[in-house]
C-alpha cells in the first residue's frame, strides 16, 4: 500500500474542496449573511491541511487498484467530513451528526435531508448543498485526473473506482482528457438547463440551485414543497433534465462525434427510456382519479418516475398517499437506478441487463447442458470479469441492505419507513414512503442509525466495493 | 501524436509504455482481452479488442484522425495486411514488424508497393548489433551516430585498471584522444558525471568517440581486444542466419550449433560457408568435442532465455574475446544485472528503440530534429542525436553561457563529419549534430536541452 501517495491524492482533493467552497462564499459575501464567515474558515482549513498534504511530493508513482479503492473513500470520507464544517460552525445545523448527514447526501446526490425547514437556512448554505450534488454527481476525482497532472497509467483506477456502472472505459487514450471530456459535458448541460429555467422565470437562485441538484441527480431543493410550488412548465423542463442526467455520458460524447448510429444500438439506453415510458403510462393510469385532468396526472407521474429512477429525488406531489401499484413500481424504480456512466445511483439498468441476460443463458444450459452462448450487449461480447463484478455487486448490496436494514429497525419505525429509508439512501435517491416520504425527512432517526444511513450513502454512491475495500483488513495487511 | 498500436507482445508492451509516456494518445488493439485490459490500465493508453486488419476495428479505433500506425503481431501477413488497410482508410504513416527471411530481402518493394513508411525486422537488427559487438569486443555495448562516424561505447571498468580512482578531469589529461564520458552506472543508479566524478572498478562506463580513438583508449587503459576471428553460435534461429551472412563478409568464421536435424539442414543449405553441427548445446561434452576453447567468441542465441544465460556464463571461462546473450524477457533484467554477463542483446527492446527514434523523429520541431535515439541502463538514459538546421536560441554561443538542464550533458558535436568534444568556448552552428546524453527522458526538440 502506497501510502504517501494515498496522502498526495488527498492532499489535492481537500485542496480542491477548499476551491469549491468559494462559490458559497461569494454567494454569502454578496447576500451580506453572516455565515459566510464558516464558508472562510472551512475553506482555510481545507486549504491549509491539503497545502500541507501536497507539500511533500511521493516518493514513488505507485499505484494499484487497492490503491486507487482505498484513496476513493477515504477522499469521500474528508471531503463529506470538511464540507459538513460550514453547516456547523455557522450553527445553521447545530449538531455535528447532522450536519455530517447533510453533507453526505449532498456529495453522493442523495437528497435525504434532516432539516424540517429548509426555507430558513440561509443562501450560502443553501447553494454550497445543491453545490455539493453538482461536485459529487461526476466525481471529484475525476476532477482531480481532469486538472491536476498525475503521470502513469494506474491512475485510472481512480475514475473506475468513482465513476458509475460494471464496465467503466475510457472515452479518449488519455485519462486527463476523458476527464475533461466529462466534465465539460457535465457543465454544458448544467448551464443549459440553468439559464432555460431563468429564461423561463424562475428566480436566478432557485434555477441555479435546482440546476445543480439536478445535473447531480441529487435533490436538494430551496422551498420545503421541494418542486410543487413551480409552474407545470418548470416542472417538465426539471423532468427532461433529471431523464438527460440519467443517460450514460458516453452517449453525448458520441452525438458530439457524431456516430448517432451507434447511439441506437445500445441497449441500455433502450431499456432505460422503455422503463420510464412503461412505469410513467402506467403510474398516470393508476392515478388518474386524484388529479383533475388526465394531462395533469401525466405530468406528475413521469415527474416522479425520472425523479425516482434517475435516483434525485425531487417530488411534486405526495407519491405517499398514491395507490399501493404505484408505490411500488416506484419504489423498484428505486432499486432499478440509471443508466452507467450517469451521475444517478441505484445498481444501474446495464447491470440489471446483464443480471437478467445471465439468468437466462443458465435456462438455456439446463435445456442444452454442454451449449455454448455468450452474453452479448450491443452486438458487444460481455466479459466474463464485468459478469463476475456484477455478480458480486449484487451480493454486496444484497449484504448491505440486509444488514442496514436490520440496525434500522432497531429505532423501531413501521416496516414501510424503514425499508423505504435504506432504499432511499443506499441507492441515493432521498425520499422514500411513509415518514421519510417526500413531506417527511430523515431527522426522526438515531444517530446511530443516521450513522448507518450515512454509511450507506456513500456505499451505494461509490457502488459498494471501494467502502467495502477500505474497511477490509485484507487490505490493509502488510504481510499478505 | 495519435498512434495505433497492433499486436500486445513484447515489443506492442514496450512501444506502449514509452510512448504514452511521451505526449501521445495511443490505441492499443489485440485479439487477446486479457492482455488489452492489462496494458489498458497500466498505462495510459485506450484498449480495443479485435482484429487489427478488420476496417471497422481501425475505424472504431480512430485510423481516420491517427498519425501512425505500428503493426507488431505474431504474424508478417497481418501486419502487412493492417497497414495496408490503414493506408487506404487514413492518411497515416505506418510501421510493420516483418520477419520472415523470404519477405525481408524484398522489404524495399514491399514498403514502396504498399506504401508503408518502416519495415523492422527485430532479427535483423539483432544480429546487427551482436555482429558490431564482435568486431569490437572491448565494449559491451556499441551504439552508433551520424551514421557510423561516431560511437557510444559501453564497458565496465575491471578492477586493478588504471581508471579506478580516477577523477573525470584527469583521465581526460591522461588519456590524449578524443573522447568523452557522457554517463556512469554505478550499482544501478546512473549519473550524468562531471569533472571531478571520481571512477570505480566495477562502473559502467559511457564513451562518446571514434572508431580509431576508442582503439586508442582501449590500448592506453590496457582493455584493447582485437576483433573476433571466430564464433559459435549455438541455436539456428533467425538471427542465426543474418548474423552468420554478416560474419561471413566480415571475415569471421561461424559454428552453428542446432538441436534439430531438420533445421540444419535448412541452415546448410542457406549458408555454405558456415559449419553447421546437429547437436545439443546446453551438453558440456558436445561443446568441448567441438573445441569451444579454440574459439575466441560465443554467441547464445537459444530460444530460451534461461538456457542462453546458462550457456554464456560457461562459455566466459572459456572464450577468450566475447561472449553476446540474446534475452528476449525484459523481466530478467534485475537478475541479469548482477550476473558477470558480457554483452546482453534484447531483440524487442532494440526493436521498440528503432521505432521509438521514428516516432521521436517524425515529430516536428522548430530548427532541429531527432535523428538517432538510444535508450541505455534500462531506459533509464537516452542518448539522442540532433541535427540543427537553422540558427536558434543554442547556436553561436559558447556552450559554458548556456544554462542547460541538470542530468543532461552535450557529449559531442559532428561538424563536417568530423567529431568535435565539445569544451566550454566551443559552439553549436547550423549544419551540426550533437549527441545529447541525458536523464531526462523523451526530448523532442535541440532547444529542450535549455533549463527552464
Amino acid at each position: 500500500m502506497n501510502r504517501s501517495m494515498i496522502r498526495y491524492i488527498l492532499g489535492m482533493v481537500l485542496c480542491l474542496e477548499g476551491i469549491f467552497l468559494v462559490l458559497p462564499l461569494l454567494v454569502g459575501l454578496f447576500c451580506g449573511e453572516r455565515s459566510s464567515i464558516a464558508f472562510l474558515i472551512s475553506a482555510l482549513i481545507c486549504l491549509l491541511l491539503g497545502g500541507l498534504m501536497i507539500w511533500k511530493k511521493p516518493k514513488s508513482n505507485v499505484f494499484y487498484a487497492a490503491e486507487g479503492f482505498v484513496t476513493v473513500s477515504i477522499s469521500w470520507i474528508a471531503l463529506s467530513f470538511f464540507g459538513a464544517l460550514p453547516f456547523w460552525i455557522s450553527g445553521e445545523i447545530p449538531n455535528f451528526a447532522d450536519a455530517l448527514f447533510e453533507a453526505i447526501s449532498g456529495f453522493t446526490t442523495t437528497g435525504a435531508t434532516i432539516l424540517t425547514d429548509v426555507e430558513v437556512m440561509s443562501s450560502c448554505c443553501l447553494i454550497w448543498r445543491s453545490f455539493t450534488h453538482w461536485i459529487g454527481g461526476m466525481g471529484v476525482l475525476v476532477f482531480v485526473l481532469a486538472v491536476f497532472p498525475m503521470g502513469g497509467g494506474n491512475v485510472v483506477f481512480l475514475m473506475k473506482a468513482e465513476s458509475t456502472g460494471p464496465s467503466v472505459e475510457k472515452l479518449v487514450p488519455r485519462v486527463k482528457n476523458t476527464a475533461l471530456i466529462l466534465y465539460g459535458v457535465y457543465t454544458a448541460l448544467t448551464v443549459a438547463e440553468i439559464l432555460l429555467l431563468a429564461v423561463t422565470g424562475m428566480p436566478l437562485f432557485d434555477a441555479v440551485n435546482m440546476g445543480f441538484a439536478t445535473a447531480g441527480t441529487g435533490g436538494f431543493g430551496v422551498l420545503n414543497s421541494s418542486a410543487a410550488d413551480y409552474s407545470s412548465l418548470h416542472q417538465v423542463i426539471l423532468t427532461v433534465f433529471m431523464i438527460l442526467f440519467g443517460v450514460n455520458f458516453n452517449i453525448y460524447y458520441l452525438l458530439l462525434c457524431r456516430r448517432a448510429k451507434d447511439i441506437w444500438q445500445s441497449e441500455e439506453l433502450k431499456t432505460y427510456f422503455g422503463i420510464i415510458l412503461a412505469s410513467g403510462l402506467l403510474i398516470a393510469y393508476n392515478i388518474r382519479h386524484i388529479f383533475p385532468n388526465p394531462l395533469e396526472a401525466l405530468k406528475h407521474s413521469f415527474f416522479q418516475v425520472a425523479s425516482i429512477m434517475t435516483t434525485t429525488g425531487f417530488a411534486t406531489a405526495d407519491f405517499d398517499k398514491w395507490p399501493t401499484f404505484s408505490c411500488v413500481i416506484l419504489v423498484l424504480l428505486m432499486f432499478c437506478g440509471a443508466c452507467a456512466g450517469s451521475t444517478g445511483g441505484g445498481m444501474k439498468v446495464s447491470r440489471i441487463l446483464i443480471m437478467i441476460k445471465t439468468a437466462v443463458k443458465e435456462l438455456f444450459t439446463i435445456k442444452h447442458p454442454h451449449g455454448v452462448r455468450t452474453l452479448k450487449i450491443d452486438g458487444r461480447v460481455v466479459e466474463h470479469e464485468t459478469i463476475r463484478s456484477v455478480n458480486t455487486f449484487v451480493v454486496f448490496y444484497a449484504l448491505l441492505y440486509a444488514v442496514s436494514l436490520l440496525l434500522v429497525s432497531l429505532d423501531n419505525f413501521d416496516f414501510t419507513t424503514s425499508f423505504t429509508a435504506v432504499a432511499a439512501t443506499v441507492n441515493n435517491i432521498g425520499p422514500g414512503l411513509s415518514l421519510v416520504g417526500p413531506t417527511g425527512n430523515f431527522s426522526i432517526f438515531s444517530v446511530f442509525s443516521k450513522a448507518v444511513l450515512m454509511f450507506d450513502m456513500l456505499a451505494g454512491r461509490l457502488e459498494l466495493i471501494p467502502m467495502m475495500a477500505l474497511f477490509s483488513p485484507m487490505i490493509w495487511r502488510k504481510d499478505r | 501524436m495519435r498512434i495505433i498500436i497492433v499486436g500486445c507482445g513484447k515489443v506492442g508492451t514496450a512501444l506502449a509504455k514509452s510512448l504514452s509516456r511521451e505526449d501521445n494518445n495511443i490505441c492499443i488493439v489485440d485479439l487477446k482481452s486479457d492482455v488489452v485490459h492489462k496494458l489498458a490500465t497500466e498505462y495510459d493508453v485506450m484498449g480495443l479488442v479485435g482484429n487489427g486488419a478488420s476496417y471497422s476495428v481501425l475505424k472504431e479505433a480512430g485510423i481516420e484522425s491517427t498519425d501512425l500506425l505500428i503493426a507488431v503481431t505474431e504474424s508478417d501477413e497481418l501486419n502487412l495486411l493492417c497497414c495496408v488497410i490503414a493506408r487506404k482508410a487514413s492518411k497515416c504513416q505506418t510501421i510493420a514488424r516483418v520477419r520472415n527471411y523470404m519477405y525481408s530481402q524484398e522489404s524495399r518493394f514491399l514498403r514502396k508497393e504498399l506504401g508503408l513508411s518502416m519495415i523492422i525486422n527485430p532479427e535483423h537488427t539483432a544480429a546487427d548489433e551482436i555482429a558490431r559487438l564482435l568486431c569490437f569486443p572491448s565494449a559491451l555495448g556499441i551504439e552508433s551516430f551520424a551514421g557510423g562516424r561516431v560511437e557510444m561505447l559501453r564497458f565496465r571498468i575491471p578492477a586493478e585498471c588504471i581508471l579506478d580512482g580516477m577523477a573525470l578531469k584527469d583521465v581526460s589529461a591522461k588519456i590524449k584522444c578524443n573522447f568523452l564520458i557522457c554517463a556512469v552506472d554505478r550499482e544501478g543508479k546512473v549519473e550524468i558525471p562531471g569533472g571531478n566524478f571520481v571512477l570505480k572498478s566495477g562502473d559502467n562506463v559511457s564513451l562518446v568517440t571514434t572508431r580509431q580513438d576508442a582503439k586508442l583508449f582501449f590500448e592506453k587503459i590496457n582493455m584493447n581486444v582485437g576483433r573476433a576471428k571466430n564464433t559459435m553460435i549455438v541455436g539456428g534461429g533467425r538471427i542465426a542466419i543474418y548474423l552468420a551472412r554478416m560474419l561471413e563478409n566480415l571475415g569471421i568464421a561461424v559454428k552453428i550449433i542446432e538441436k534439430n536435424p531438420d533445421r540444419c539442414r535448412e541452415l546448410s543449405e542457406l549458408l555454405p560457408k558456415a559449419v553447421v553441427i546437429n547437436g545439443d548445446g546446453s551438453d558440456e561434452v558436445f561443446l568441448q568435442e567441438e573445441r569451444l576453447d579454440t574459439m575466441d567468441s560465443f554467441v547464445a542465441l537459444t530460444s530460451m532465455d534461461e538456457e542462453n544465460i546458462l550457456l554464456s556464463l560457461r562459455a566466459k571461462e572459456k572464450v577468450s574475446r566475447k561472449v553476446v546473450t540474446k534475452i528476449n524477457r525484459e523481466q530478467l533484467n534485475e537478475v541479469i544485472r548482477n550476473l558477470d554477463l558480457d554483452s546482453v542483446v534484447y531483440p524487442k527492446l532494440l526493436t521498440a528503440q528503432k521505432i521509438l527514434r521514428y516516432c521521436r523523429a517524425t515529430k516536428n520541431s522548430i530548427g532541429s530534429n531527432v535523428k538517432t535515439l538510444y535508450r541505455l541502463y534500462d531506459d533509464k538514459v537516452e542518448a539522442l542525436e540532433f541535427v540543427i538546421t537553422e540558427p536558434s536560441k543554442i547556436t553561436g554561443i559558447p556552450l559554458h553561457q548556456m544554462k542547460l538542464k541538470k542530468g543532461l550533458l552535450i557529449g559531442a558535436i559532428i561538424r563536417n563529419d568530423k567529431l568535435v568534444i565539445p569544451g566550454g568556448q566551443e559552439q553549436i552552428l547550423p549544419g551540426d549534430s550533437m549527441i545529447v546524453v541525458t536523464t531526462h527522458l523523451g526530448l523532442e526538440s535541440a532547444l529542450s536541452i535549455l533549463a527552464e
